[in-house]
């Protein structure tokens, strides 16, 4: 395997009494897509959380070779973290051109204003809607603008959390085109907590599967497509 | 027959409904029960009373900003907002009086001591409590009030002292429209009104610190997750209200004069504007307090002729606003252009 993006090692975490991850150990490599499978409850957020220090940690989370458990959420973005959280964490009053602008909040460039340009290239509707509340848009519009938005902070490491929840098949479809083109054009990396494990495998080079809080199953993606205990799971076959 | 009058009076009544359609119907009602009193009492004294009431409008709007602004951030009322601005005009009094400062650079160092003294707040004692639980936070803010007020007492004594006015304040210093007085101070006030509207809008549309705070403001967990410091930002945010807090309390302070309670007397009318306007709106609370301040002086002034209740005098207005919050809160808890739900308070 090449250099190290993410590398979770002997990771616990904790909302107060009750315990959501036990000793996970988990790898994503530079440029690399790793999904992350398992039923409701899992621990499939809290791992992203546990990420963005957005929960009590322990054990060691290293990215790109820096340690960050115990750091705060604020300088964990500034090494290019970018998080795109369960129901996508728009900000509602904001207009769509604010929310990408909230979305490079770390960077000091002055290349901002083409990144927008060049997001609003990618995704037209968000060009349409720029004025408009982020909260008047649909959900996939919103889901877009969610993935417009972290990837205004230049992200060397996309985390994104089930981002076909409550969208239409046809949307989850091109989303995940969308994720598989960013992927090969921009070279980042990213982890992708996903339920649609059938369209996740299909963009993911690897996968693993959680189930109570630890890692139960890790392989490749096509090795998780064909593993029997993931097809019955969650493949629906 | 009757489907069809549903139909044509549905756009009405859903227009209604709405901050604007609620604004109109106030506005109308208030201008049918004035219209005997102007007749009794002639257009010079109504015309009178609305320019003593755009005073305390601006002053009101000024102060519920301030509420708006912490209320935005952490949908929390900051009960000590009072007493910062009361102390802030204090400051300013003694800057002024006892060592010469000019009274608006008195203003300014006024606004920027206690804008310290909110962030410093904000930091020691807001910050280390878990901002969704409202309880302790909500009352933090009453002790500091009351620690504020027993200090100011402390410092400057209980009794009522001058406050000189920022505005040239002669009492020729006026306009005369169709004879009612129309005071410099009053046109002062509401110039500074106008331009601290500007300014946040500013602040807030324009600048880094003001996107990081409309951020927080709309979704905590998101600002954090693209980099936001959301503590520096409330703190920001409680830096900002507090200097606003004592601008208002200097433009009120010539009229009411300063004593350890005068803010805390006056934030009531503030509150109520910010409830009927939204108490996450600016825009909303400036159109807010000036229909509290000319309901107010509407009611002081002729409320004493309606029979059975010229017992309650200048207590009328308060009364009267305490009314408005209740009813607002029942009926339309956001306000009339406010988003968030009330029960987060």
């Amino acid at each position: 395997m090449s250099e190290l993006m993410l590398k979770m090692a002997g990771v616990n975490a904790r909302y107060g009494a009750i315990q959501v991850l036990r000793d996970v150990n988990l790898e994503v490599a530079k440029g690399e897509v790793v999904v992350v499978l398992g039923a409701n409850g899992a621990g499939k957020t809290t791992t992203l959380r546990a990420i963005c220090s957005m929960v009590a940690t322990t054990g060691s989370i290293q990215i790109a070779g820096t340690e960050v458990v115990g750091k705060d959420t604020a300088d964990i973005v500034r090494m290019q973290v970018a998080h795109v959280p369960q129901g996508r964490g728009t900000f509602p009053e904001l207009s769509v051109t604010d929310n990408l602008m909230v979305g490079a909040y770390t960077r000091k460039d002055k290349e901002v204003q083409s990144d927008i340009d060049r997001w609003m290239d990618a995704f037209p509707r968000l060009r349409e809607r720029r004025t408009q509340a982020a909260g008047s848009l649909s959900g996939g519009e919103q889901q877009m603008l969610a993935v417009a938005r972290a990837m205004m902070c230049r992200p060397q490491l996309l985390l994104l959390d089930e981002p076909s929840l409550g969208l239409a098949p046809l949307i989850i479809e091109d989303l995940f085109r969308r994720f598989g083109e960013i992927n090969r054009e921009t070279g980042t990396t990213m982890l992708v907590v996903e339920q649609n494990a059938n369209l996740a495998l299909e963009i993911a080079n690897r996968g693993y599967v959680l189930e109570a809080g630890e890692v139960v199953l890790q392989g490749s993606a096509d090795d998780l497509r064909t593993n029997e205990a993931v097809r019955e799971a969650y493949l629906g076959a | 027959m009757t489907a069809v009058t549903t139909k044509s009076r549905g756009p009405f009544l859903t227009w209604l409904k709405t901050g604007s359609g609620i604004l109109t119907a106030m506005m109308a009602v208030i201008v049918i029960a004035l219209i005997p009193a102007i007749i009794q009492g002639g257009l010079k004294l109504f015309l009178q009373r609305v320019f003593d009431s755009l005073n305390n409008g601006a002053v009101y709007a000024v102060t519920a900003i301030a509420l708006v602004i912490i209320f935005k951030a952490t949908t929390l009322i900051n009960f000590a907002g009072a007493n910062i601005a009361m102390f802030g005009a204090y400051v300013c009094w003694w800057l002024n009086t006892s060592y010469g400062f000019p009274i608006w650079i008195a203003v300014f160092v006024a606004m920027g001591t206690m804008a310290v003294l909110g962030s410093l707040i904000e930091r020691t004692l807001i910050r280390p409590f878990d901002v969704n639980d409202h309880l302790p936070v909500v009352l933090i803010t009453f002790g500091i009030a009351a620690i504020l007020e027993a200090f100011a007492g402390g410092f400057w004594g209980l009794e009522f002292h001058k406050f000189p006015s920022p505005f040239p304040s002669d009492p020729k210093d006026r306009f005369t429209i169709a004879g009612a007085f129309l005071r410099y101070e009053t046109i002062g006030t509401l110039i500074v009104m106008g331009l601290m509207i500007f300014g946040i809008y500013l602040l807030l549309n324009k600048t880094k610190v003001g996107l990081a705070f409309r951020a927080v403001s709309s979704n905590v967990e998101s600002a954090r997750l693209v980099g936001v410091r959301t503590g520096r930002t409330l703190q920001f945010g409680w830096a900002l209200a507090s200097a606003l807090g004592v601008l208002g309390a200097c433009l009120v302070a010539k009229q009411t004069n300063l004593e350890p309670a005068f803010m805390a007397k006056l934030v009531i009318f503030a509150f109520a504007a910010a409830t009927l306007g939204g108490l996450d709106s600016i825009g909303g609370s400036v159109i807010g307090a000036f229909i509290v301040a000319v309901v107010q002086s509407m009611l002081t002034g002729y409320g004493q002729e309606i029979p059975g209740l010229g017992w309650l005098k200048s207590n009328f207005a308060l009364v009267l606003a305490f009314v408005l919050i209740l009813v607002v809160l029942l009926f339309k808890p956001a306000g009339l252009y406010g988003t968030r739900r009330i029960e987060r308070v």
